[in-house]
């Protein structure tokens, strides 16, 4: 009993690791770079539904029955907001480096983390913000409490990958991503806008980390700046597992370490070691299968 | 004959080293131009230089009479021009059915794709066959296949093709030679560059010799072919 309460708790944990690691998955697997701010678009997304749920809650308080407006209009608001924001970073931090070294990059979103992080803690303060975006109770079955909002962040997940899937795959903008992240010159030739390509998959990345943002506050109502930043780095470790790139990998990656996270801790001599754990894990699967789970090989040019 | 391709003073740096020293040369409309030399000679360089893969530090690029030194390199096939680039380098993770879409990118007419896409599976059999195969289990002249078909997808004006025989057994390098003769008898003009400069130069109307860098010579593929200098250096003879 005690083990599926924590399953249930980590399938829940991993559905929001595995919407932040699509959108770290989709952004390296087209734009060949590791977006180290996408976990501070996630903060920078909860804010934003903080500060929506603020001006419209006064609104409705008067008129329960319009009291579903709120969180639908702050959620929106975020799904806007952090697209808007991974395209201003992508064009004015990333674009100019284009052809420099990854690790230029890298250092730069870094960079791109650390300003993000701040600016939320002079615009905001560093006191914890709850943000309570909707409370729908729970099923309960014996000793097996579910919450709705555990329900809805994983079949936003489920939702979220096989639309990302079937996009890829069945569109023309999708072929040109998969066009771009193997041969950025033969997409070229093709025709196809490399800039544009990239800017589309970040606001698309963008717009995953506010759907993550919003399952996170589901979970965990607190909001600081660093909201985003261990999800982030949990994240990134799960679609390295997965299988980087790889977009069932992420997820297969997310819900593998959410259920580790809350296995472990419900362990008590195992639940202070539990991030030296799910990292060991990391480090296996790398030495077994260096790709990750389904990460595919790359052909070598013959 | 108009000239479909002006090349003229073009230089390429790659840093400090030149490796294009003032290149000029034409390609009319409806010709075969073959461009030989040996490897390193820049033969490559001087396509991605004209398609913009790489900048140009002098000299300018005129297709079809207009001036196209600066265009982005995703824009040059919106101007006529597609390239079959050395190495193929088709699409590994997408089917043969969607690299050819990946070809008709630019275009939207869902007939003409269905007419152009019939065109190319009648060339080659073989890739109606693999249609919905991932192309890079293909062999190696089924890729080149599926690369100059890509190209082809878009009807360009001219098409460049760089080594398309490398690699390739006598059985393919015949059949991509062929392809080549066939697409410029319906009216695409074409740019080949190849290091097999025999089965080059008998199919190109006319030609020319790079040496590091530099034109060397110019003729006829016939006259070319007939060179005592070109038999020495480039024939095996």
């Amino acid at each position: 009993m005690e083990f599926l309460i924590n399953l249930v708790n980590g399938l829940s944990l991993g559905g929001v690791y595995a919407m932040i690691a699509l959108g770290y998955t989709m952004v390296y697997g087209i734009a060949k770079m590791l977006n180290f701010a996408h976990g501070d678009i996630i903060m920078v997304g909860g804010y934003t539904v903080y500060v929506f749920l603020n001006l419209f809650n006064p609104l409705v308080a008067n008129a329960p029955w319009l009291a579903f407006l709120s969180p639908v209009v702050a959620i929106l608001a975020s799904i806007i907001v952090c697209p808007i924001l991974g395209v201003a970073v992508e064009k004015t931090a990333y674009k100019p480096l284009r052809g420099a070294s990854p690790l230029a990059v890298l250092i730069t979103a870094i960079g791109v983390s650390y300003l993000l992080q701040s600016l939320a803690l002079i615009i905001f303060g560093a006191d914890v913000k709850f943000v309570i975006i909707a409370d729908l109770g729970a099923i309960k079955l014996g000793d097996l409490i579910i919450k709705y909002n555990t329900i809805i962040t994983l079949v936003a997940t489920v939702a979220v990958m096989v639309g990302l899937t079937l996009f890829v795959k069945f569109t023309k903008t999708g072929r040109a991503m998969v066009a771009v992240s193997e041969d950025r010159d033969a997409a070229r030739l093709m025709g196809v806008n490399i800039n544009l390509i990239i800017t589309v998959t970040f606001a698309i990345g963008s717009a995953l980390a506010a759907l993550a943002g919003v399952c996170s506050l589901l979970e965990t109502p607190s909001l600081t700046s660093t909201f985003g930043a261990l999800p982030g780095i949990k994240a990134f470790t799960a679609a390295v597992i997965g299988g980087i790139g790889s977009i069932p990998g992420a997820m297969v990656g997310g819900l593998l370490l959410g259920v580790v996270e809350c296995i472990c801790n419900s362990i008590p001599p195992l639940a202070p070691y539990t991030m030296a754990v799910e990292f060991i894990i990391l480090i296996v699967i790398l030495l077994v299968k260096p790709s990750g789970i389904l990460g595919k090989k790359r052909r070598e040019k013959v | 004959m108009k000239n479909l391709l002006e090349i003229r003073d073009l230089e390429v740096n790659y840093g400090l080293i030149k490796a294009i020293k003032g290149v000029s040369f034409d390609v009319g409309e409806g010709e075969i131009v073959a461009l030989i030399g040996a490897n390193g000679a820049g033969k490559t360089t001087i396509m991605h230089a004209i398609n913009g893969l790489i900048p140009k530090a002098a000299g300018t690029v005129t297709l079809n009479g207009e001036n196209v030194t600066t265009t982005p390199a995703h824009k040059m096939i919106y101007k006529g021009m597609a390239q079959v680039p050395e190495g193929r380098r088709i699409f590994q993770e997408l089917t043969v059915y969607e690299n050819l879409k990946m070809g008709f990118y630019i275009k939207k007419d869902k007939a003409e794709f269905e007419r152009k896409l019939e065109e190319m599976y009648s060339h080659f059999p073989i890739l109606k066959e693999r249609t919905n195969q991932i192309a890079g289990t293909l062999s190696g002249g089924e890729q080149q296949m599926l690369a100059m078909s890509r190209a082809m997808m878009s009807s360009p004006k001219l098409l460049l093709l760089d080594e398309p025989s490398m690699g390739l057994s006598p059985l393919y390098v015949n059949t991509i030679f062929e392809m080549i003769e066939a697409v410029n008898k319906q009216g695409t003009t074409v740019l080949l560059v190849e290091q097999n400069a025999k089965k080059a130069l008998s199919i190109a109307h006319r030609g020319y010799v790079l040496e590091i860098g530099k034109m060397v010579k110019t003729g006829t593929g016939a006259e070319l072919l007939g060179d005592e200098e070109i038999i020495k250096a480039y024939l095996g003879g």
